[in-house]
C-alpha cells in the first residue's frame, strides 16, 4: 500500500484474571485479544468485524488506552505507545479518539451541547477561551449536519440519531488523525445508519481522518471499509481488501458470518 | 383466503393525551393475521409499529391518557374495549410478547425459571408440574441444558440464551399469535440467524402466527408471508413480501430498502430517506 502508515499493531494481548479467582491464582487468564496484527494507514478505513465476545471492542480500547495491554506493541509513527502511562500518553490522546456504540450511555445528560464538545478542548487546546471554544463548537456542529443554535441543549432532547452526531462532533474536537468507532451504528435505524455512514465518509474525505471501524454488520463493514480484519476468540482469522474478504472467504468462520445476514 | 383469520384488525388507532394535547401515535390500521402466518411490520422508530402491535392487547397507559379506537377481533371475539382483567386472560396465554432488549425484560432479582412459572401458573393453572413445563420450554427453543438455565438469574445468560428463554416465557402458555417486537436488533448476525430459525420452527410445528416488528428488509425477505410498511402513524404500502419488495410503490417503501448497504453490491454512497423522498418530489408533475 503506497499510504503511509499511522498505526501498527503488533502481537497485541489483553488478558483479563478469570473473574472469581485470587491475586495469586495460577488460573488461565481471560484471553480477551490473544495475538492480534495489522496495520491503519492514514486517511483509511479498517473495519474489523466478529461477533460479541471476538475480542475486537477490546482492541479497539486497548488502542485507546480504555483496556490494558498485557503484551505486544502499538506503535504510533514509530513510538510504541502501548505501555505509556497516562500522562505521557496524554500528547497521543489527541491524536486518537472513540466513538462509542450506544448514543444514549456515552453523551452525560446534565451537560450541554457546549459543554460536552467542550471538554476535550479545554484538555487539550488550554489555550483556547471561552468564546473560541464556542466558535469551535459551532463549527462542529455544522460539520456534523446539526444547527450550532443546538448548543445549549441537552443530550435527551435529541433523537439517537443526532446524538450519534454528537459523539461524532466530540471525536472530532481535538482534531484526531483515528477514530476508533465502536458498532458506531448498530444501534441505529437502517435509515438513520445509512445517513451517519455518509457522513463519516465524507468527514474522512474533507479531513483525512483514519477509522478503525469496529462491527458486526458485514454489509455496513463491506461498503465501508479499505481493508476488513475477522476476528474470533481474540485472534485475526482473516485479513484483506473487502474484495477478497466477502467475495472469496477463505476462513470457515468468515463464511458463517456471511451465511447469517439475511440477504434479497 | 378462505380460511377464517386468527386476527382481525380494522382501523385501529392510538393516541396519547397528555396536559390536553392529544397527539396520534397511529391510525387507520387494518390487518388480518392466519393462522400459521408470519406478517411483518417494518418501520423507523416512531413510525408508530411496535405501539400498533401494543394496542392489541392495550399493553399501554389506561384510557382517558390513551385512546383506543377501531377493532382487533382474535377469532371472531372483540378485545377494544374488554376491561383489564378480561385482557389479562388474553396477554401472554392468546397473545404474547417478546421484546427487543432480552436483557431489561427479565427482573434482575430472580431466576429464568422462577419468572417462566410465574407466567405458566398464571395462565394455566391446571398444570401441576410447573418445573417440567419450564423445563419442557425451554428445551423446545434449543436450550440444551434446561435445568442449569432455569436456575440462572438474568445476568449470567448471554443476550442470545436470554432472548431464547423470553421466548420459551412466552411459548409456556402456548399462545395463538406471537408477536416479536424487534426481536434480533440487540443481537449478533449469527445468533440472529439461530433466533429467526427458530421462529420459523415454531412456526412450522405448532402453527402459531407472528406477528414480527422489524427495521431490517434483509429479514423481511427471508421469513414473512405479508408485510405492512409504517410511516408516522399510517400504513402507506401493504400486501406480499414478494409484491411489496419486488415492486415497492411508495417512496417511504422504496428509500427504506434503498438504504440498507447489501454484500457485494457496493456503491459510493449509501442513498437515504431523504434522497428517496426528494426524488419522488421532483417527479411529481
Amino acid at each position: 500500500m503506497s499510504t503511509p502508515t499511522l498505526l501498527e499493531v503488533q502481537g497485541l494481548k489483553v488478558h483479563y484474571p478469570r473473574p472469581g479467582t485470587g491475586w495469586f491464582s495460577k488460573a488461565d487468564p481471560v484471553r480477551a485479544v490473544d495475538g492480534v496484527s495489522f496495520v491503519v494507514p492514514r486517511g483509511k478505513t479498517v473495519g474489523l468485524v466478529g461477533e460479541s465476545g471476538s475480542g475486537k471492542t477490546t482492541t479497539g480500547r486497548a488502542i485507546v488506552k480504555l483496556a490494558p495491554v498485557t503484551a505486544g506493541k502499538i506503535i504510533w509513527e514509530g513510538v510504541d505507545i502501548g505501555q505509556m502511562d497516562n500522562r505521557t500518553f496524554l500528547p497521543w490522546r489527541k491524536k486518537v479518539q472513540m466513538v462509542f456504540q450506544d448514543p444514549y450511555g456515552s453523551l452525560n445528560p446534565r451537560a450541554d451541547i457546549l459543554g460536552i464538545l467542550s471538554e476535550p478542548l479545554e484538555i487539550h487546546f488550554p489555550q483556547l477561551n471561552r468564546s473560541d471554544r464556542e466558535a469551535r463548537c459551532a463549527e462542529l456542529l455544522k460539520k456534523v449536519g446539526l444547527k450550532p443554535e443546538q448548543m445549549r441543549r441537552h443530550p435527551h432532547e435529541f433523537s439517537g440519531g443526532q446524538r450519534q452526531r454528537i459523539g461524532i462532533a466530540r471525536a472530532l474536537a481535538v482534531q484526531p488523525e483515528l477514530i476508533v468507532c465502536d458498532e458506531p451504528v448498530s444501534a441505529l435505524d437502517v435509515s438513520v445508519q445509512a445517513s451517519v455512514v455518509n457522513l463519516l465518509q465524507d468527514l474522512q474525505d474533507e479531513l483525512g481522518v483514519a477509522y478503525l471501524f469496529i462491527a458486526h454488520d458485514l454489509a455496513v463493514v463491506e461498503h465501508i471499509s479499505h481493508h476488513v480484519l475477522v476476528m474470533e476468540k481474540g485472534l485475526v482469522v482473516e485479513q484483506g481488501t473487502p474484495e477478497q474478504i466477502l467475495g472469496s472467504p477463505q476462513h470457515p468462520y468468515t463464511r458463517t458470518l456471511l451465511d447469517a445476514v439475511p440477504k434479497f | 383466503m378462505a380460511e377464517q383469520p386468527l386476527l382481525r384488525v380494522r382501523n385501529l388507532g392510538v393516541s396519547f393525551r397528555s396536559g390536553g394535547v392529544e397527539s396520534m401515535a397511529s391510525c387507520g390500521v387494518t390487518y388480518d393475521l392466519s393462522p400459521g402466518e408470519i406478517l411483518a411490520v417494518v418501520g423507523e422508530s416512531g413510525s408508530g409499529k411496535s405501539v400498533s402491535a401494543l394496542a392489541l392487547t392495550r399493553l399501554l397507559p389506561p384510557e382517558p391518557a390513551c385512546m383506543i379506537t377501531g377493532s382487533v377481533e382474535l377469532q371472531g371475539r372483540e378485545l377494544v374495549g374488554l376491561s383489564e382483567t378480561e385482557l389479562t386472560k388474553v396477554r401472554g396465554k392468546q397473545i404474547a410478547y417478546i421484546f427487543q432488549e432480552p436483557g431489561t425484560s427479565m427482573n434482575p432479582v430472580y431466576t429464568v425459571g422462577f419468572q417462566i412459572a410465574e407466567a405458566v401458573k398464571a395462565h394455566r393453572p391446571e398444570i401441576s408440574n410447573v418445573q417440567s413445563t419450564v423445563e419442557a420450554s425451554l428445551d423446545a427453543v434449543g436450550i440444551r441444558e434446561p435445568a442449569r438455565v432455569s436456575a440462572s438469574y438474568p445476568h449470567e445468560l448471554s443476550g442470545g440464551m436470554l432472548q431464547r428463554a423470553m421466548i420459551a416465557m412466552a411459548l409456556a402458555c402456548d399462545p395463538k399469535v406471537l408477536v416479536a417486537d424487534e426481536p434480533t436488533t440487540a443481537l449478533d448476525v449469527t445468533i440472529q440467524k439461530q433466533i429467526m430459525e427458530l421462529l420459523a420452527r415454531l412456526r412450522k410445528e405448532r402453527g402459531m402466527s407472528i406477528l414480527l416488528i422489524t427495521h431490517n428488509f434483509g429479514i423481511v425477505a427471508n421469513m414473512a408471508d405479508n408485510v405492512f410498511v409504517m410511516n408516522q402513524g399510517r400504513v402507506v404500502e401493504q400486501g406480499s413480501v414478494k409484491a411489496v419488495m419486488g415492486s415497492p410503490q411508495h417512496p417511504y417503501t422504496r428509500g427504506l430498502i434503498g438504504c440498507i448497504p447489501r454484500l457485494g453490491q457496493r456503491r459510493r454512497r449509501l442513498s437515504t430517506l431523504e434522497d428517496a423522498l426528494r426524488e419522488s418530489e421532483t417527479q411529481r408533475p
